[in-house]
């Protein structure tokens, strides 16, 4: 059996071949519904990067699910963390379907909490993102034996500690605050999840924060850069994601000025 | 940045050099070398004159990173009571609040050599709250429930002060990653407790009513432009598990209030 999931179709297994058809159909219906919440979205566009010209550069196929390119800016910050939440959302979705032997309800009911709150991200950033949103992603688990529990909480510990550190290593590309502080919110629930994980594989121990995880002479979490969460991340997904356009650390500030221009720049030539 | 680099280490090449340059220096280093970090600075030359005891840093952040280094203070003392005390915590969450403190003692230190001169010195506390919790070094029950309060406390803390760090990407970054720590650390006593390592709207679960403020929670029905009761309808999820999957942020003035029942001054 394959273990091939379109993300933002819970439960559906589909073949490969057919996903780009439906994601193109499911684009259109994004885009209409969309078009709808775009009003309610104006107040926190970020100004450097309206929906019409972070659409505008980008060809239809690149929304298709065999390829994203998560787009510039804020905007593709946020992408970037609507990828990592589907993710995380596909995968707790098949934990919960296709329970570990010996799953006691304790853990039924963590991993459930924790799906539901993977989907509420996702849902969350799909929404917020509109027409600007990233197709849904085509995953990977065929290197986790759903049915055996060191192989599904070591994954959810990977997948947890990888989430923290890429919100972590992500908040300084952001340049709108109120995108920062939902960022913030969802962080430390990451974080309490990679904690609950952790306490699932060795209980009352240090694990939960360890060594391994939390560097002991500062104390300080991890935090990784898009490049190095998404090749971690490569394992599990099929969908190739574009990632070139992303701010990059340090050199925002920089490029302020030289962004305004270009921005100046395109306004004149109408938007292009 | 490495995490797992010893401290000096990442202070040295990653850390201090950036955050205590103010942003004109830190342009004018790209200019000419083209790569950030690539000044050495030790911890010994930060706090010295050099680089002015933090004088650098901006006011708005230094403001930021006392508020921190004060809750770390607290936080840190706390633990190495607590585990000062024999037969308060038991034998088989020794090492989980062994790594707690071990963290919080950690976070002082990283403050402390970030703000240099500048850096407050640490209150008096008294963790009784004028007698409120008079057996909190005696009884792990309530060793255990303030310990969660401040954790909590830690967390929205931080994340309340995030947007005031972002002319300093490092020095955000640094907020960020304790920020997760104390959260961490908050999920792990919360599970202790047989509490969800979340939180639940407002609750302060079984916590007593003087936790109140620590769960105060100021939410909002659109977020980032989105309508939270949409968000149930298309996620067909709760608002109690929405709640949850939103951590909340207190303002400096709402965590100062928490944290001044513990400060004698």
């Amino acid at each position: 059996m394959t273990k091939i999931l379109k993300l933002h179709d819970e439960n559906a297994e589909v073949e490969e071949g057919q996903n780009l058809a439906t994601s193109r159909r499911d684009f259109l219906k994004w885009s209409s519904a969309a078009a709808l919440t775009a009003f309610a979205f104006g107040a926190l566009n970020p100004a450097s990067l309206s929906a019409k010209t972070a659409f505008a550069g980008l060809p239809i196929e690149s929304y298709a699910a065999d390829s994203v390119d998560l787009g510039k800016g804020d905007f593709g910050v946020l992408n970037y963390a609507y990828a990592l939440e589907q993710l995380e959302a596909a995968f707790y979705t098949q934990v919960i379907s296709t329970p570990y032997s010996g799953m006691n309800s304790a853990e039924r009911q963590i991993l459930t909490d924790i799906r539901d709150h993977e989907i509420a991200h996702r849902e969350f950033f799909k929404a917020a993102l509109g027409k600007n949103a990233i197709a849904g992603l085509k995953v990977n688990f065929t290197k986790i034996d759903f049915n055996n529990r060191a192989s599904v909480l070591g994954t959810a510990k990977t997948f947890e500690d990888l989430g923290v550190a890429a919100y972590n290593g992500a908040g300084q590309l952001l340049q709108n605050g109120d995108f920062l502080l939902i960022a913030g919110k969802i962080v430390s629930v990451e974080a309490r999840h990679a904690a609950a994980i952790r306490e699932l594989l060795q209980p009352r121990s240090s694990f939960f924060a360890g060594d391994d995880i939390v560097d002991p002479a500062t104390g300080l979490g991890p935090a990784k850069m898009p490049s190095e969460v998404l090749a971690a991340a490569a394992p599990f997904v099929m969908t190739k994601i574009k990632a070139n356009n992303l701010p990059k650390v340090g050199m925002m500030k920089m490029n302020d000025k030289k962004d305004k221009k270009d921005k100046m720049n395109k306004k004149d030539m109408g938007g292009k | 940045m490495d995490y797992k680099k010893p401290l000096l280490e990442n202070l040295d090449s990653d850390i201090v050099s950036y955050m205590t340059a103010d942003k004109e220096t830190v342009a004018k280093t790209n200019k000419s070398v083209g790569v950030l970090a690539t000044t050495i600075i030790s911890t010994g030359a930060l706090a010295g004159a050099a680089f002015g005891k933090g004088q650098q840093l901006p006011e708005q952040i230094k403001d930021v990173l006392n508020f921190a280094l004060t809750l770390e203070y607290l936080e840190d003392e706390y633990y190495r009571t607590g585990l000062s005390k024999s037969g308060l915590i038991p034998s088989d969450t020794r090492s989980v609040f062994g790594q707690i403190s071990k963290h919080e003692t950690a976070h002082v230190a990283l403050l402390k050599s970030v703000l240099g001169g500048d850096a407050v010195k640490k209150p008096n506390f008294d963790f009784t709250a004028g007698g409120t919790f008079s057996d909190v070094f005696s009884n792990y029950q309530t060793f255990l429930a303030l310990s969660q309060a401040f954790e909590d406390t830690g967390v929205r803390a931080y994340k309340g002060q995030a947007g005031n760090l972002m002319s300093n990407a490092k020095i955000l970054t640094v907020a960020l990653q304790i920020h997760s720590v104390e959260a961490r650390h908050a999920a792990e006593v919360r599970r202790i407790r047989g509490e969800k390592s979340w939180i639940t709207k407002d609750s302060r679960g079984t916590l007593p009513p003087a936790a109140d403020p620590v769960y105060f929670a100021d939410r909002k029905t659109s977020e980032g432009g989105v309508n939270l009761s949409n968000l149930m309808s298309t996620s067909k999820l709760t608002d109690e598990t929405i709640s949850q999957a939103f951590d909340e942020p207190l303002s400096k003035d709402q965590v100062l209030r928490i944290a001044g029942l513990f400060i004698k001054g």
